[in-house]
């Protein structure tokens, strides 16, 4: 039944948002294609990112290292019900989008994307965010220096995030 | 942060791979994962542009405003130091609605004038106060409605229903949002409890 809800989000959204245009008497063609612009620009910005970040990752998975950390914090993961394969993802996750991207992509492609660790990982991706990149966009922006307890609530809801994507994996897809 | 740890990763890879003999592998590794990052980008391209060209639709149409009413009694819930109907509460709302939506693009400079109006509208100086504490950890956990980069990796890998993810996505970011506002909650309560603020007019 959740899969099936899945199925179904995208296209519902994406038909209500056109038919709410219609009604608002919008230019829904033209408008789509100023958007579609700037998803070209958006490719075009994080594509130098994510060529130097994920020549960095295959580069570390390689090497031999990816592998030597994935087997260290084995216990660690496998202790709250995560799948090893995403350790690397759970420490890059909070502080680099496109490298935290990058990580998702090599599961994916190592684990295959419908296996436990793919869909752990693609949840992680999904219910997370680039926590340390949005503190210093936000504080920096308006020159607040003391940020008080910001930091440990954010990394509370990456844990609590990154916890529950393992359980929750397992309830939604009965893995 | 991320100059030191990009280069930290390449040296490691080097270090490593000179340890285990894999220095070929990680030498093609580097021209490779460059080129994959191109495939990536590419694969995604036609998704990307047709995601974002919905949401213009969103955006001309005023859909966001009207789910910025929608939500603000929520977020009045959460930031009540803020005036209800402010700027700086209509700010908040348009970020959080823009976050909602994915609108990556549009949700920083939002949030960038959010943050420039709860300052001015609690006179901080240099510290954050309650709110705008929250309304930083609202932006550091994910509150997208359609978890689309997941999506698009995963259409990318031959998933069987892309989105599928997107219920466990919700249950997963709701439950870790609402850890994080409730740990902000509670260490803010530690630091005000009246014991402290005694000892701090002591102090002073």
């Amino acid at each position: 039944m959740p899969e099936k809800l899945g199925d179904c989000i995208m296209p519902a959204f994406a038909a209500f948002i056109i038919i709410y245009g219609l009604f608002s008497r919008v230019s829904v063609f033209d408008c789509f294609l100023n958007g579609a612009k700037d998803g070209l620009k958006t490719s075009a910005n994080i594509l130098p990112t994510l060529i130097g970040l994920l020549a960095a990752v295959t580069m570390l998975r390689a090497s031999g290292a990816l592998e030597a950390l994935t087997n260290v914090l084995k216990p660690v993961a496998n202790a709250v019900g995560l799948p090893e394969q995403v350790v690397p993802l759970a420490l890059l996750r909070p502080v680099s989008g496109s490298g935290s991207m990058a990580i998702v992509e090599s599961i994916l492609s190592e684990n295959g994307a419908d296996s436990f660790a793919g869909r752990v990982a693609s949840v992680i991706q999904g219910s997370t965010e680039t926590t340390f990149y949005a503190v210093a966009v936000y504080y920096g922006g308006v020159g607040i220096k003391n940020i008080a307890h910001t930091i440990p609530s954010a990394l509370t809801a990456d844990l609590t995030g990154m916890v529950l994507s393992g359980i929750l994996a397992k309830v939604f897809f009965g893995m | 942060m991320m100059n030191y740890i990009w280069a930290f990763i390449i040296i490691v890879s080097l270090i490593f791979a000179v340890f285990t003999g894999n220095i070929p592998a990680v030498s093609s590794a580097m021209i490779s994962g460059a080129q994959s990052a191109v495939e990536i980008v590419l694969g995604l391209l036609g998704a990307m542009c047709m995601w974002n060209g919905l949401m213009k639709i969103a955006e001309e149409s005023r859909l966001t405003g009207k789910i910025a009413k929608l939500i603000s009694p929520l977020i009045r819930r959460i930031m009540p130091d803020l005036k209800p109907h402010g700027e700086a509460m209509n700010a908040v709302c348009m970020n959080i609605t823009a976050n909602l939506l994915g609108l990556g693009n549009a949700a920083t400079p939002l949030g960038l004038c959010a943050m420039r109006e709860i300052k001015k509208e609690c006179r901080l100086t240099d510290r954050a106060n309650d709110s705008m504490i929250r309304f930083v950890v609202m932006n550091t956990s994910s509150i997208q409605l359609i978890p689309t980069t997941a999506a698009m990796l995963r259409m990318r890998h031959g998933a069987a229903s892309p989105f599928d993810i997107t219920p466990c996505v919700w249950v997963t970011s709701s439950a870790a949002l609402a850890a994080g506002l409730l740990m902000s909650i509670l260490l803010g309560a530690l630091k005000e409890s009246p014991g402290r603020a005694a000892r701090r007019t002591n102090h002073a």
